[in-house]
């Protein structure tokens, strides 16, 4: 039970603090994710997805 | 042995919803006896003959639907659930007309302040969270409602999730709305901007919310799509944010069950502050995501071109959930709120710059290739300068929330011009816009009734715009010069009064756009019903069964 309590307190604590970081790397991370090479494909075919519905 | 093929049965959403009304109905006739003010017993005998009305409606659903419940595809094609977006489409149509009409109203109020009549249900104070809300709530709710559901399902290919819920969302949303809006005229009002509904409308909006999110939610986790389209993820993040922000700024505390009036937990600047990271986001989430999910599908699929970068609109998509959220404060410069979070809000709508400008270049490249279609199609003109309003107001917006422009700024005309750009051109355009698709297709018609009279909606719609937001940026400004201006002794140099006199002409002519605006809509609405009534039929199809497309 004191286990899980410290473990949450250091997890609330963490992102308490370090907030702006975290939220910095999962956005440049989603940037790296939409503009890496190989998705490429898969996004030009979601652009389509309206277009060819039945 | 299993059952006759053809024996019918209630389905447990049919049993269980026409108890819980029962009950709804039972507990509201309660409360109209018991109530302790009179808009709370009229309130709540509208809330009995609704649950009345909601048992009735299932169970005679129920005797007229076919042993089976409608199958999820037919002839291996989707058979989409297109009932609840007709409604919802017809509903957003009357309320625009609605909220366009009270918003002329009360500008003649302003103008000729005698139009009041001395009468307290149509007094200034109260007409005008009526015009909002008609107009947000109201049409835009209903507009976000019937594409979110139509988009959804066709991006999904996908029948929309639940049985009764869709319809649950669609009429419960319009209670909601009849509720809100009565309740202005009686005088029930929280007086939280934007925020207006009591304690009742609010828990009842709360319950409809989460239907909504939950059918949404259901029919993305059955899609046939692998991918998620973009428009979805738009939709989904204005459902969810929605709800996280009536929640937050709706705490209240009921002086009695039994009457209409309410406090709210928080206290003083924590307030404001609630009330304005709720406002704020109402504009980024329900009026900015919400139809940039609209101009995500409408655009390409009217063009008939693909989005411009796929990738631009999920960089753009994360850029406005991490940024908006933030900017709310700005509501706030130079109040009791810590200057500290005033400039992080200012910093923050400064930063919303790129992802509104992201959404504008996807939305207007959309078109390249395509380009000449502006020539001939003003249904796809209205799209496109929707788009050039959403990308002109969101530029103005932040330039507003530098601190020393708001002190220009704020409390002044100014800042209405800068709303209804935003509302008449970007929302009010792209839900015509989207209005004028999405009819032809539920009603299975060739086309619009007549494109001559979109082309007259759009140049009427587009000069009441411009001189509804010029008439506003000269008074504002004016006003805000005015309010500043000291004499060499160091006295104010003008009486308030003598700032609304100077006022006057410009009123008249926001007055005079809105009234365009108006007239605009009601075009739109004719040529709607005309293309339900009379518009050519699209083929036919074969078989009976044929889903609505």
């Amino acid at each position: 039970m004191k286990a899980i309590l410290t473990v949450q307190n250091i997890t609330s604590e963490f992102v308490t603090s370090f907030w702006t970081p975290i939220f910095v790397g999962i956005f440049v991370a989603i940037v790296i994710y939409a503009l890496w090479p190989r998705n490429k494909a898969t996004f030009d075919e979601a652009a389509r997805i309206p277009l060819r519905e039945e | 042995m299993s059952q006759a093929p053809n024996a019918k049965t209630m389905t447990t959403g049919e049993s269980g919803l026409t108890l819980v009304f029962a009950a709804a109905a039972f507990l509201c006739m309660i409360a109209a006896a018991k109530a302790l003010d009179a808009p709370f017993a009229f309130h709540a005998s509208l809330g009995a003959a609704a649950s009345l009305a909601a048992v009735f409606a299932i169970l005679n659903r129920y005797y007229d639907r076919p042993a089976a419940l409608p199958p999820q595809e037919i002839n291996g094609r989707p058979n989409y659930n297109m009932a609840p977006i007709k409604f919802a489409a017809v509903a957003s149509v009357f309320w625009g007309i609605a909220g366009f009409l009270v918003g002329l109203i009360i500008a003649c109020q302003l103008a000729w302040p005698a139009l009041n009549f001395d009468l307290p249900w149509i007094s200034f104070g109260r007409l005008r969270p009526l015009h909002t809300s008609a107009v947000i709530f109201a049409f835009g709710g209903n507009v976000l409602i019937a594409t979110s559901f139509y988009v959804v399902q066709k991006t999904c290919r996908a029948r929309l999730a639940g049985d009764l819920a869709p319809w649950f969302v669609v009429l419960g949303y319009n209670f909601f709305i009849l509720i809100a809006g009565t309740g202005y005229l009686l005088g029930v009002t929280q007086s939280k901007e934007y925020a207006e509904p009591e304690w009742y409308a609010d828990h009842w909006l709360t319950i409809v919310w989460v239907v909504y999110l939950l059918v949404f939610l259901m029919t993305l986790v059955k899609r046939k799509e692998p991918h998620i389209f973009v428009a979805n993820w738009f939709y989904l993040a204005f459902i969810v944010t929605i709800a996280v922000l009536h929640l937050g700024n709706n705490p209240a505390l009921p002086v009695s069950v039994f009457g209409s009036k309410s406090y709210i937990a928080w206290g003083g600047v924590q307030d404001a502050m609630f009330q304005w990271w709720y406002g704020h986001n109402a504009v980024g989430f329900f009026l900015t995501a919400g139809f940039l999910a609209i101009m995500y599908y409408f655009i390409p699929k009217r063009a008939e071109r693909p989005i411009y970068s796929y990738r631009l609109s999920i960089i753009h998509f994360w850029a406005l959930i991490f940024l908006y959220i933030w900017a709310g404060p700005h509501h706030l410069h130079y109040t009791a709120l810590p200057d500290w979070a005033q400039t992080l809000g200012m910093t923050f709508s400064i930063m919303l710059w790129m992802p509104s400008w992201g959404g504008m270049i996807n939305g207007l490249m959309t078109l390249s290739g395509a380009w000449d279609k502006l020539r001939t199609d003003p249904v796809l003109r209205m799209l496109v300068v929707s788009v050039a309003f959403y990308g002109m107001s969101t530029f103005e917006g932040p330039l507003m929330s530098i601190k020393v422009v708001n002190s220009l700024s704020h409390y002044t005309d100014w800042t209405i011009g800068h709303v209804h750009a935003g509302a008449l051109g970007w929302v009010g355009f792209v839900s015509f816009g989207a209005l004028y698709c999405l009819v032809p297709w539920l009603w299975d018609r060739k086309g619009l009734y007549s494109l001559k009279l979109v082309n007259w909606h759009f140049w009427i719609a587009t000069i009441g715009i411009v001189l509804y937001i010029s008439a506003m940026w000269v008074s504002g400004i004016l006003q805000g010069l005015m309010w500043r201006a000291y004499t060499s002794l160091g006295f104010l140099e003008y009486s308030f009064i003598e700032t609304v006199e100077a006022m006057h002409p410009f009123y008249i002519i926001r007055a005079a756009g809105g009234g365009l605006f108006l007239i605009g809509s009601l075009i739109m609405a004719y040529n709607l019903w005309m293309t339900v009534r009379a518009g050519e039929a699209e083929v036919q199809a074969p078989a009976a069964l044929q889903p609505a497309e």
